[in-house]
């Protein structure tokens, strides 16, 4: 399999696009015609070659490009990646897990070379050949976790587990939907959680955190989440809000396809082995309208689900303003036929 | 005065209890005016011999004195009063380095200040289960500006304008107990031609 890496920008002239090959393995979110929270956690097992839950961490067209945006944002405010000092084991237990995961899964990108402590990496799309002692953070160019984390797409926070809970002690975070890193490091499950609507009172947190305190070695788990982006912006952060912000009012009915991404989170979940922290990657997709009505079983599902979204869902994810020129657009899409169950298209 | 009004809010705002005795090999108090008659309570009910473990930390009002003259009155191990929120952190600092395992800390006052002494006690290696708090007073905020990191002091407006970066910030309930701050997000991002009146809020 050969991937051709597109050259592609997140900001200023916003050229990402994804090639007409590429949108059918679209993490599309929504199994069913409606949409509300749920702890839809399903085993991370190699599912459909070619999609997106074939390997452990995807590589996909826009690798390259991806890595370029994080190195910009990193340049401009190194506060998106942190680690408390106690999180150096598990920064390393993530470095081990990409690059044994890459090279076995695209041994024609990337190669580990093991001799004991001393490994040798090489990743040839962003053309990086290292050879560090495992362990010793001072034979890396920077802290382990920032070493790997410009090396996978997703934002990658490290969660440490103590006192029956989960604490967001590390990150790597660039790619972010509206949370600060910076505020956020150091806080439990439910504190960093604290300003999503609804869920608390149903009890999905609860249920979270209790699965994921029992998540064991070798059995990750993945799920997905979504939220809409107004152009194809990775970088949509609290810090930078005052350049996002204004693109919502850019939204027309003659450029709304173009112009609006369904912006989809596969999130996966990780029991790290000297650590015992788990690695929880927030891998982005983003998808033009223009594009995800191409699948019209998408484009019918879209429709309903974002036509029946509750109204405080609408407000918390940050649509209000275009929300209803949204579901007018997709209405066209939408001829009422039945949909088949699941997310890949017909 | 009276007790904390603070409403049910998100799970990361912190919520204030009642201070009472723990078992502790040395008591650690921490006040500003608001909260002082708690620490002149929880002395007044002390069994015998407590006050000799206890050391107090009080930021007075600016040209107060009773209530100095009072909490002196308490015959606490140790009494220092220092002018500033600032002054009172770095000398917690300075005593919870030196302290043994088995120290209490209590703090009563304004949000500001027990939030600054909770991430001390937090940085200086207490449990926080050694940590009790009851709020007193004024509900202004000390709040970060996400967008250049300033700390702003004492809000009492919603929203606030970041005296450094100019924006006008909502202040949210989200609260980091490592910053002890709340979170401001500029309120009119997507519009800033919106006008937003400016409330007092946080009395």
């Amino acid at each position: 399999m050969t991937i051709h890496f597109r050259n592609e920008t997140f900001r200023n002239d916003f050229t990402y696009a994804n090639s007409p090959g590429n949108i059918p393995r679209f993490p599309f979110p929504f199994p069913e015609d409606v949409y509300m929270y749920s702890t839809n956690v399903e085993p991370h097992h190699a599912t459909r070659a070619g999609s997106p839950f074939e390997h452990a961490f995807d590589v996909d067209e826009h690798y390259v490009s991806e890595m370029k945006d994080r190195a910009l944002v990193l340049a401009d405010d190194p506060g998106r990646c942190q680690a408390l000092p106690h999180m150096e084991t598990a920064a390393w237990d993530f470095v081990e897990l990409v690059m044994v995961s890459k090279a076995r899964d695209y041994p024609d990108l990337f190669e580990l070379t093991i001799d004991g402590d001393r490994w040798h990496w090489i990743n040839k799309t962003l053309q990086i050949d290292d050879t560090f002692v495992f362990g010793d953070s001072s034979t890396l160019p920077c802290h382990p976790m920032e070493y790997i984390g410009r090396q996978v797409q997703g934002d990658h926070a490290i969660l440490d587990q103590r006192d029956g809970n989960l604490w967001m002690d590390a990150g790597i975070i660039t790619a972010q939907a509206d949370w600060s890193l910076d505020f956020d490091i150091g806080m439990n499950f439910f504190e960093w959680h604290a300003p999503v609507p609804l869920a608390h009172e149903l009890g999905v947190f609860q249920r979270a955190l209790k699965f994921l305190l029992s998540l064991p070695q070798g059995q990750p788990s993945r799920r997905l989440n979504w939220t809409l982006t107004v152009n194809p912006r990775l970088d949509t952060s609290p810090e930078n809000y005052p350049k996002w912000g204004p693109d919502k009012l850019t939204v027309n009915p003659g450029n709304i396809g173009e112009k609006v991404h369904l912006r989809v989170e596969l999130q996966t979940f990780w029991r790290l082995p000297r650590s015992n922290a788990i690695l929880f990657p927030i891998r982005t997709y983003l998808m033009a309208m223009n594009e995800v009505v191409t699948q019209p079983k998408w484009g019918r599902r879209l429709h309903r689900v974002m036509r029946d979204l509750r109204p405080e869902l609408v407000e918390y994810k940050g649509l209000s303003r275009y929300h209803p020129m949204l579901v007018d657009w997709l209405a066209q899409f939408d001829d009422g036929a039945p949909t088949s169950p699941g997310i890949f298209p017909d | 005065m009276s007790e904390s009004l603070i409403e049910e809010s998100i799970l990361s705002r912190p919520k204030y209890g009642q201070l009472a005795i723990a078992p502790g090999l040395a008591h650690y108090f921490v006040a500003d005016a608001s909260g002082a008659e708690c620490v002149i309570r929880v002395a007044q009910t002390a069994p015998k011999g407590f006050m000799e473990k206890v050391h107090i930390l009080y930021v007075p009002t600016p040209g107060e004195n009773a209530l100095i003259t009072a909490l002196y009155a308490l015959g606490a191990k140790r009494f220092e009063h220092v002018p500033t929120i600032d002054a009172a952190i770095a000398k917690l600092g300075d005593w919870l380095s030196e302290s043994k395992m088995g120290s209490q800390l209590y703090l009563a006052g304004t949000e500001g200040l027990i939030g600054r002494a909770v991430a001390k006690g937090e940085e200086c290696g207490l449990d926080h289960t050694a940590v009790q708090c009851e709020h007193r007073g004024s509900l202004a905020r000390r709040v970060q500006c996400v967008h250049c990191k300033t700390m702003i002091e004492k809000v009492t407006t919603q929203p606030v304008k970041c005296p450094s970066c100019d924006l006008l910030l909502l202040v949210r309930d989200h609260y980091s107990r490592r910053l002890a701050a709340f979170q401001g997000v500029c309120i009119n991002a997507e519009d800033p031609t919106e006008e937003v009146e400016i409330r007092e809020v946080f009395k």
